[in-house]
């Protein structure tokens, strides 16, 4: 009774939010009078490097790790496993590395400058903060600008801030965990973001606290030709659960943004982290992000990455499976229009026995977008009783678009369970013609059956973002902009 | 008499290149159940396929009308809600769709008007008690992984919410066993009232052992070949569609 009550509110809720935006993409918007308080030079070089670190005042280890970082970016080649016709576009000179929209971060919106609260208002997260968040993180640019978190949660211990303040506040659980799950090295962009990264989030849930409410992070790029480099850490410790979610918007501008972010998780024995993100950042944006979590004895992961927005987006989501009865989880919706391609997919490591994952993508390319599922699952040899299983289903709206599958397996051990299936259809005439035969109109049928291949995804979101992705996807059904 | 709901006037239709239909003339009234009855490969589902407008059939000359409006070239969407349903003979699936949702969206979709929704819930609950229906139905996608049986409920299920005027039902008794036939008839005469036309096209006569229907047409090679009474049906279990299809040539 309780789920039909819930999605009959998910209807209501949906057909009011439709009527109130009917725009195609929503939040191209910005800010012309936001006054940044510091802007560095445009382009990227060590000094720029050490300005940053010197900004924010930074610990010694923090710079040379930077300026090491720095050195490897420039010496690293583009990334060769996927068509680099995209990224070998990317303008590294024409980027801004750093900018600071205000001098001191804000716990009340009051504070909050008037012209970066006005885009925040415009996204409606203040009004969600309020309605069914326990705490919320947000970042213009290069910095958040705002933070808060519940008392209670505080009280209990956790610690929910962003990775500048965390720096400078917890000192020593950073430097313990900070590039232990991604290396400087691990490819180009996390040398990137090593070298400049600028805000993101810090999360710590002590032994056994259970976060019911998420948490939620919102990054907004507001300056043309901006790059932003969000670090965000998470740490569940012993038998703690948390949940976060991140958004991510920015203006549609005629020169292209870059975001490369590095995500770590830590999900120590037994404890669970769920990973939500709602990726619609504009199409001018190269989104390239290293994502990846550590799951040992008894834990649980899940990456639950919606990828809706970007120009190019090169993400998988990876969960090694550290210790006995680990598991995961990677549910994934790509969707491509016009000049877009989402190179998405998801990484199993197993590092020990009995330990399970399973990876659902679906991708939905239309108006000749292309998407690409890219999967490695890998079994370490001594690791028995592995069960991975891999379900891609891919939705093509018409003959120009196109979907990929890459999956690798890697697996040097006998006694596992690993399995891979690919599914490719088409929306067809009988299904249009079955749903136009009931009254319903053509562009209500397709996006009926979009928001039909979209459901298992759709369902493990709260039920505000539930709403707000239907509405997302009706945007992108009913836009002819690509 | 009773409205005319349907007329169908020298029809013609093809699929591709290859002509199908070679002028079928015929008329429903409100209150009437007919049945139109052909042998395999007579064009018994063009037919119903080329009224609700499938992409595939090409009507290529007559006239189709419903309540002395021409709807030959109406768009499937429109014939629905001015009140004509099909009941197909292969129902489609559509994942991730639950039959709730979807009953709310077509029902909306043909009034005009969203029901509140406790509203709508008492009504579907009150259509599926009718139908027989498990309330775990509403929870399923539809038609996803149903059986032959449950397709065709769910079909019937649809018309009693769309409470259309004229029904078309394209050979609803295929696939079903006894007992689901049963149900499924005990449903079509309970949504069956006299302001509706029902227009039943089937292979068997089986079906019309528990739906009567009021006139009879024997469908052969693409046109009409008889029309009666239920005599029709006597007569054609008896010597089978031998004798009229040397008729229709």
């Amino acid at each position: 009774m309780q789920t039909e009550d819930k999605s009959a509110l998910r209807a209501e809720l949906k057909s009011k939010v439709d009527t109130i935006v009917k725009d195609d993409y929503a939040f191209g918007f910005h800010d012309d009078d936001v006054k940044y308080t510091f802007k560095a030079q445009k382009g990227l070089n060590a000094d720029i490097v050490r300005q940053i670190s010197k900004l924010k005042n930074e610990p010694a280890w923090m710079t040379e790790f930077r300026l090491k970082a720095y050195a490897i970016f420039v010496k690293k080649p583009q990334p060769t496993f996927l068509s680099t016709d995209a990224l070998e576009k990317i303008d590294f000179d024409d980027i801004f590395y750093f900018m600071r929209a205000q001098d001191k971060q804000s716990t009340s919106w009051d504070d909050v400058d008037a012209g970066v609260k006005r885009t925040f208002d415009r996204l409606g997260i203040p009004e969600a903060e309020q309605k069914f968040l326990s705490g919320v993180s947000a970042q213009y640019d290069s910095e958040v600008v705002y933070h808060s978190v519940r008392d209670e949660l505080t009280k209990q211990g956790v610690i929910f801030t962003d990775m500048d303040s965390a720096l400078r506040e917890y000192p020593e659980i950073v430097k313990k965990y900070f590039a232990t799950i991604i290396p400087m090295t691990d490819n180009k962009y996390a040398a990137l973001n090593s070298a400049v990264w600028s805000g993101g989030s810090f999360v710590y849930v002590p032994k056994g606290v259970q976060v019911t409410i998420p948490l939620q992070a919102y990054f907004r790029i507001n300056s043309d030709n901006m790059g932003q480099f969000e670090r965000t850490l998470i740490i569940a410790d012993e038998g703690s659960s948390v949940h976060y979610i991140e958004g991510c918007t920015a203006p549609t501008y005629s020169n292209n943004a870059l975001h490369s972010a590095v995500v770590e998780l830590i999900a120590l024995k037994g404890s669970k982290i769920r990973y939500t993100t709602i990726q619609n950042w504009s199409k001018n944006v190269y989104n390239l992000v290293t994502k990846r979590a550590y799951a040992y004895e008894d834990a649980r992961v899940e990456w639950i990455d919606g990828n809706l927005g970007s120009k190019l987006t090169v993400k998988y989501p990876a969960i090694y499976l550290m210790g006995e009865r680990a598991s995961g989880e990677v549910l994934s919706i790509a969707m491509a229009g016009s000049g877009q391609h989402q190179d998405a997919g998801a990484r199993i490591v197993a590092k020990a026995s009995n330990t399970s994952a399973t990876v659902t993508s679906k991708s939905i390319s239309k108006n000749g977008g292309r998407t690409s599922y890219r999967g490695l699952v890998s079994v370490d040899q001594g690791c028995k009783n592995v069960r991975v299983n891999t379900v891609c289903d891919a939705l093509l709206m018409d003959p120009d678009s196109r979907s990929d599958t890459y999956p690798t397996m890697r697996v040097d051990e006998k006694d596992v369970n690993v399995g891979h299936e690919a599914t490719v259809s088409k929306i067809g005439d009988e299904q249009l013609f079955y749903l136009t035969s009931r009254g319903i109109s053509k562009d209500e049928a397709r996006l009926m059956i979009v928001n039909g291949f979209i459901e298992p995804f759709t369902k493990e979101l709260p039920l505000e973002y539930a709403v707000e992705l239907n509405r997302l996807m009706q945007l992108e059904m009913e836009g002819g902009i690509g | 008499m009773s409205e005319i709901l349907l007329k169908i006037e020298g029809l013609h239709v093809n699929v591709g290149e290859k002509e199908i239909l070679k002028g079928v003339d015929l008329e429903v009234r409100a209150g009437e159940i007919h049945a139109l009855m052909g042998p395999n490969g007579s064009g018994k589902s063009t037919l119903s396929n080329a009224l609700m407008g499938h992409p595939a059939y090409t009507i290529t000359s007559g006239k189709v009308s419903y309540k002395g409006q021409d709807i030959t070239s109406m768009p499937t969407d429109e014939k629905a809600r001015l009140g004509i349903f099909m009941a197909f003979q292969y129902p489609v699936a559509i994942p991730g769709v639950t039959v709730t949702n979807f009953l709310r969206a077509i029902t909306k979709a043909k009034r005009g008007v969203e029901q509140p929704a406790r509203e709508f819930r008492q009504e579907m609950n009150d259509a599926m008690k009718m139908l027989n229906v498990d309330p775990a139905f509403a929870k399923r996608y539809v038609n996803d992984g149903f059986s032959g049986g449950e397709k065709k409920r769910c079909e019937m299920l649809q018309m009693a919410m769309l409470k259309p005027e004229l029904g078309i039902l394209d050979e609803t008794d295929s696939g079903l066993d006894i007992d689901a036939l049963k149900v499924v008839c005990e449903g079509i005469n309970k949504v069956f009232n006299p302001s509706m036309g029902l227009l039943i096209i089937t292979h068997y006569q089986r079906m019309l052992n528990y739906v009567k229907p009021h006139k009879v047409h024997i469908f052969v090679a693409g046109r009409v070949a008889a029309s009666g009474g239920s005599e029709l049906v006597d007569a054609l279990e008896k010597e089978g569609y031998d004798k009229f299809i040397k008729i229709g040539v």
